[in-house]
């Protein structure tokens, strides 16, 4: 059994076919990798993946489950996480604050409303061991929007790991970073638990080719390739358009 | 945001503010004891407010819906049905919460500017029905007369003392309440609302369900202000329900600095305090709230609590 399934998704924006039939399965614990040229549609089917966005047609499954037609909170709760290209943390809370409302998500207590915050000495234990393990204790104290770059960056994916996901879509996790910054985000992601399926867009090829099982090619809303390393990396119509315009 | 107070600071503020609440009655003149009832029912009325505004981040311009209408509704069934404070008054906070769950269904449908706007034309309905209804609600001229409450206790709230420690103890109550939900596990996730809708969504929150309940709280405790009001001034109008109403209630907020409970209760303070002095030298009294506004706007974009917690950092150094 696939742990997701893509069935002939489409979305148009307006008269723009932003993606047009795209079909595409992964397995459990599988690293998939989405590579194309900008306005390929990779966001586009994160979001519609996730929720964000509806469907023009087609259908997403997930863990033999139909979400074409579930909202956000519903995906995510079935185990569904998600990263966002353009960074998206709560900027004026700290960054154990964020991490907290990521663990909170899925608490029983998450809708109390006359239980003090710091009652919930799990979360917090949680969430200080969560920031530990990533090296980032030092920071935890700090405002999500005074922290470096790619401090947020890290901040990101740890919200989505926080949530304990099946699935993980990571959207460009490595973009504007530095090259060491880059080595570390890599370090992240790799060290990930290898039952997490991950679907991770990506625009530099070292990377995708480091962490890829599978790799998804996307051009103008539509699938053009998909195959292990070698088969992509051979691909002439992929090296045409793609790798060829590098 | 500010960090939590250490607990003895907070229990030697909480000392002096509940010795110093005790002893008013008997330091003021009836007149300015009676503004200081204002001054504590406002600050309720703002930080219902601030729970919308300052915590989940939705800026509405019809606040004073849910304030008006329980006013009304205490007010008309105090005096039409002579029904005592102990039914009136939660009746007219039930009142004020349906309507902000009906108006919350509506008005959540939108955000933003929009989510303002259909906001300002629900109440405006209100206010509409408030004026046009002659002969339930008095149209123009209110409903006067609205009698003091009456516990069935030896003394009488009628009397101004009584009152005000009747007002204290309510608002008192309401406001430990609103301190206990800001900070629960909802209200961070109310904070988490206000600064990112579409990751809160991704991390599998209900954002929807979190807004409503935030919207038909925050009405509810508008409501208690309201009844409260009627009670002190025994008298209400249309002016109880209109956006300029909503539109004073969003100033004190933004005077004090929205987010922090405290900064909105001393907005309303300063803002009664402000309107009673100035109005008694001057009919400008709107020109000058403008004026007031835009200062504030430009000079301390966090209100007053954020501008003295700047002026505290710049001054340790941190």
């Amino acid at each position: 059994m696939s742990t997701l399934v893509v069935e002939a998704v489409s979305r148009n924006f307006g008269g723009v076919q932003a993606l047009s039939d795209v079909s595409l399965a992964v397995e459990p614990g599988e690293r998939r990798l989405i590579i194309g040229p900008n306005g390929a549609g990779k966001t586009t089917l994160f979001n519609m993946l996730s929720g964000a966005f509806a469907v023009s047609g087609g259908r997403i499954i997930l863990l033999d489950r139909d979400i074409t037609h579930l909202p956000p909170y519903e995906r995510a709760k079935m185990g569904l996480a998600r990263t966002f290209q353009i960074t998206n943390l709560f900027p004026h809370l700290t960054v154990l604050e964020n991490v907290l409302l990521a663990l909170q998500a899925m608490d029983d207590t998450a809708f109390s409303l006359l239980r003090s915050m710091r009652a919930n000495d799990h979360l917090f234990r949680a969430a200080g061991a969560l920031l530990d393990s990533w090296g980032l204790t030092a920071i935890a104290d700090q405002a999500a929007k005074d922290i470096s770059y790619g401090e947020k960056r890290q901040v990101d994916v740890i919200l989505g790991m926080a949530m304990q996901p099946k699935v993980l879509l990571l959207d460009e996790p490595t973009a504007g970073l530095s090259a060491a910054e880059v080595v570390r985000v890599v370090g992240m992601i790799r060290s990930l638990p290898r039952d997490v399926t991950i679907l991770m867009i990506e625009h530099d090829m070292d990377v995708a080719f480091e962490l890829a099982d599978r790799i998804t090619v996307l051009h103008q809303g539509r699938l053009i390739a998909e195959g292990d390393r070698d088969a992509i990396r051979n691909n002439p119509q992929v090296n045409e358009i793609y790798l060829g315009a590098e | 945001m500010t960090g939590p107070l250490p607990w003895r600071a907070l229990a030697a503020i909480s000392v002096v503010a509940v010795s110093i609440s005790l002893a008013l009655p008997y330091l003021l003149t009836p007149y300015y004891l009676g503004l200081v009832v204002k001054m504590i029912i406002f600050a309720l009325f703002a930080m219902s407010f601030d729970l919308l505004i300052g915590y989940t981040g939705m800026a509405s311009l019809g606040h004073a819906a849910y304030f008006g209408i329980a006013a009304y509704a205490t007010g008309l069934l105090a005096l039409r049905l002579e029904w005592n404070v102990w039914l009136a008054l939660p009746a007219g906070v039930l009142i004020a919460a349906i309507t902000a769950a009906l108006f919350g269904l509506l008005a959540l449908r939108a955000r933003g500017s929009y989510f303002l706007m259909i906001t300002l034309a629900l109440s405006q309905v209100l206010w509409g029905v408030a004026f046009g209804w002659r002969s339930l609600t008095g149209g123009e001229d209110g409903l006067p007369d609205v009698p003091r409450p009456d516990l069935g206790l030896p003394w009488s709230l009628a009397d101004d003392t009584p009152f005000y420690y009747f007002v204290v103890f309510i608002v008192g109550v309401g406001t430990l309440l609103l301190i206990r939900i800001v900070s629960s596990p909802f209200g961070h996730a109310l904070r988490g609302i206000r600064e990112s809708e579409t990751r809160m969504l991704a991390l599998g929150y209900n954002v929807w369900r979190y807004k409503f309940v935030a919207f038909v709280l925050a009405g509810t405790f508008a409501g208690l202000a309201g009844c409260l009001y009627v009670y002190l001034n025994r008298y209400v109008s249309p002016g109880y329900v209109h956006v300029v109403m909503s539109a004073e209630v969003l100033l004190m907020v933004v005077l004090g600095g929205a987010g922090t409970l405290f900064g909105p209760a001393i907005g309303a303070v300063l803002f009664v305090w402000l309107e009673n002095m100035i109005s008694s030298y001057t009919e400008r009294w709107l020109m000058l709230l403008g004026l007031v506004y835009v200062l504030v706007g430009m000079f301390a974009p966090n209100g007053l609590t954020g501008l003295v917690r700047d002026l505290l950092n710049r001054r340790t150094g941190s």
